[in-house]
């Protein structure tokens, strides 16, 4: 990943990273039984392979080695609540839409170590933990993921407060993205603008046809894998069948957030009655903050060892759903579920304006089919935005 | 330098929790160098009376005598924990409270007169303050020895307050009741064991006690649309914590009017 697109960019959709300005390559055919190529080369210069597999009951990322180990003419029954994966007999590796988790766990910790303190007879000695992430490339990641990842960085690359950990994660990280041309029942991308088409933020971006996969580059690190795979360009009728894969993506989405800012509108519903009624299912379980890919609130916890000779300050992911998130001075501000309901919403999609110059939501629908009790967020918002009866 | 003196007290419980101490291998040797264990049944030291700065008290209150042991073991402590689920809500045995005691023991027993036994089982806290809450069925030792090594740096034990499902959701554990209909107690139980269950593939089943918020009826419905009835949604909350309130309240709710 070269540095110029490590580097926060606030408005995603509007400004493009630094470093894409370049005219997009022209992309180039894959045939489907070159496709270890790819992998073996994103595996050169002593790189782990993340990719998605099979694994209970959901596609998950994990470790891979060969083209073999993925899910090949996997679909993803999702709803509400509920999420079921069919095997079909499409040849296609990538005909599902998503799983709980893409980037966010590669990047922003489940936990991790921030530092470490030691005592001796000379005091107290603090080390800065520096994790070393391993140099991992990850495919199949979509554009709802890569959207969500620009605004993590623009969350912990915020300048002068640039998060090591995030940074060291960031930059070991090869990005091959996949055009999703199998969105599920949940995805609403094409109306927040984060989808079908992985955008930028990827190194390579790959489109699965019936006959093979069209690559093109978005980074130089990209292009030079690319370049060293010696493919020919792709043809007019494979762009073409591409195009309409990417309309067929959106045009197959029912649900949809307001293409509006909704800023205003949700701050001045903060005593709308519909928060009671989403509060009477919310579990406050978590589930949703856990599965987004652009949440990212975490908590800080001393491990000391059992002698007190030393101790570990580990960061892990929290949410606003829980008591301590809310908790200041002794008091949790919100302390009940309507409010921490209320907080995740307007954070995310209002909020996150002020903050970082854009809604927090990328469409990809995981807070919907993850949350136990089927809370679905575009029909909350829709429910907030009627005036009450 | 004198050490703190620590206690293990048991009641009606299956030890289990006293291996959240036992089981600690290499480390159970550092415990005589911070703590003084004067009373610790299952692993030796006997002087129960000896007024200590922490008793970790395991197990429920069942008999005259347990009523009669449990004051005098807060008489002689600065700082009582509750270990585990049977002190903490009652456990496995709070079952009983809802049933006809003296009944099942007339109907079991060929002498129940004999017998030193109350009509139910209760928590620690209802008979004495419990300063410290472990929960669990067993508690775990990361839990037990952070109480201590905070306990022994002079400042409260740091509680979990979140739901499982944030710990389940750390471990990269796949969401059994959103993949397979798992009538699973996770965003109802306190986090802290690890997400054993659901790491394995299984609903949890309540073991750490209620989180902090329960929505029961929320996820009772979730259940009976998984096809549960009322009584199969009863029986998830009264399980091994049955006498914690928030539990209670649940099970009673969903068992209607029985």
């Amino acid at each position: 990943m070269d540095q110029a697109w490590s580097r926060p960019v606030h408005l995603y959709g509007v400004e493009r990273p630094r470093g894409s300005k370049t005219v997009p390559s022209t992309p180039v055919f894959l045939p489907p039984d070159s496709l270890q190529r790819l992998l073996d080369s994103l595996r050169g210069s002593g790189r782990q392979l993340m990719g998605p597999l099979v694994r209970d009951g959901a596609i998950v990322f994990d470790r891979i080695e060969n083209a073999a180990e993925l899910p090949r003419g996997m679909r993803d029954i999702q709803s509400p609540g509920s999420y079921r994966l069919e095997q079909s007999d499409s040849p296609r590796l990538f005909a599902w839409a998503n799983g709980p988790q893409a980037l966010k766990p590669m990047t922003f910790a489940p936990e991790e170590v921030l530092w470490q303190v030691v005592r001796d007879d000379s005091g107290l000695h603090f080390e800065p933990q520096a994790s070393t992430p391993a140099p991992t490339a990850v495919i199949g990641v979509r554009g709802c993921d890569l959207a969500a990842l620009q605004l993590q960085k623009a969350h912990f690359l915020q300048e002068g407060a640039e998060d090591p950990a995030f940074q060291r994660r960031l930059d070991k990280l090869l990005i091959v993205a996949v055009d999703c041309s199998h969105p599920a029942d949940t995805c609403f991308c094409a109306s927040t603008g984060d989808g079908p088409d992985a955008g930028p933020g990827h190194d390579i971006a790959l489109t699965e046809l019936d006959e093979g996969f069209l690559l093109r580059a978005g980074s130089p690190q990209g292009q030079e894998i690319i370049d060293s795979l010696a493919l020919p360009p792709a043809s007019t009728a494979q762009l073409q069948a591409a195009a309409e894969s990417s309309r067929g993506a959106s045009d197959a989405q029912t649900r949809k957030l307001p293409a509006t800012d909704l800023r205003d509108a949700l701050f001045a519903r903060q005593d709308h009655p519909h928060w009671a009624a989403v509060a009477e299912r919310c579990l406050a379980c978590g589930n949703c903050t856990a599965v987004c890919p652009s949440c990212f609130c975490s908590a800080y916890e001393p491990r000391p060892s059992l002698d007190g000779a030393e101790s570990e300050q580990v960061r892990l992911w929290d949410s606003c759903f829980s008591f301590e998130h809310s908790n200041l001075h002794g008091h949790p501000v919100r302390d009940d579920i309507r409010l921490r309901y209320r907080q995740w919403l307007t954070h995310k999609l209002a909020g996150w304006h002020d903050q970082y110059g854009r809604s927090g939501c990328t469409g990809c629908g995981r807070c919907i089919s993850w949350c136990p009790v089927g809370i679905d967020l575009t029909e909350e918002v829709a429910s907030l935005l009627e005036e009450p009866a | 330098m004198s050490r703190p003196k620590l206690a293990v007290h048991k009641f009606s419980s299956c030890d289990g929790c006293q291996l959240a101490l036992l089981n600690l291998g290499e480390t159970l040797l550092q415990l005589p160098g911070l703590v003084d264990i004067v009373h610790f049944a299952e692993a030796g030291p006997m002087d129960e009376d000896e007024p200590v700065a922490v008793a970790l008290v395991e197990g429920s209150i069942n008999t005259e005598h347990d009523l009669e042991r449990i004051q005098r073991i807060r008489r002689n402590s600065d700082y009582l924990v509750s270990l585990g689920a049977c002190a903490t809500s009652g456990g496995l045995q709070a079952l009983r409270n809802m049933a006809d005691a003296n009944a099942w023991e007339a109907a079991i027993y060929a002498r129940p007169e004999v017998l030193d036994s109350l009509p139910t089982a209760t928590a620690v806290s209802d008979h004495v303050k419990v300063d410290l809450a472990l929960w669990g069925c067993p508690v775990n030792s990361r839990q037990l020895l952070g109480a201590l090594r905070d306990l022994l740096f002079g400042v409260a034990p740091r509680e979990e307050r979140r739901p499982l499902c944030m710990e389940c959701k750390r471990s990269g554990a796949v969401c059994t009741l959103v993949t397979g209909e798992a009538t699973c107690m996770g965003p109802v139980t306190l986090a802290g064991c690890g997400a054993i269950c659901p790491r394995k593939g299984r609903a949890c089943y309540a073991c750490y006690g209620p989180a902090e918020q329960v929505n029961a009826e929320s996820l009772g419905r979730r259940f009976e649309g998984f096809g549960l009835l009322p009584e199969d949604v009863a029986r998830r909350f009264h399980f091994i914590h049955s006498g914690a309130p928030a539990f209670q309240a649940a099970g009673k709710h969903f068992r209607g009017g029985k």
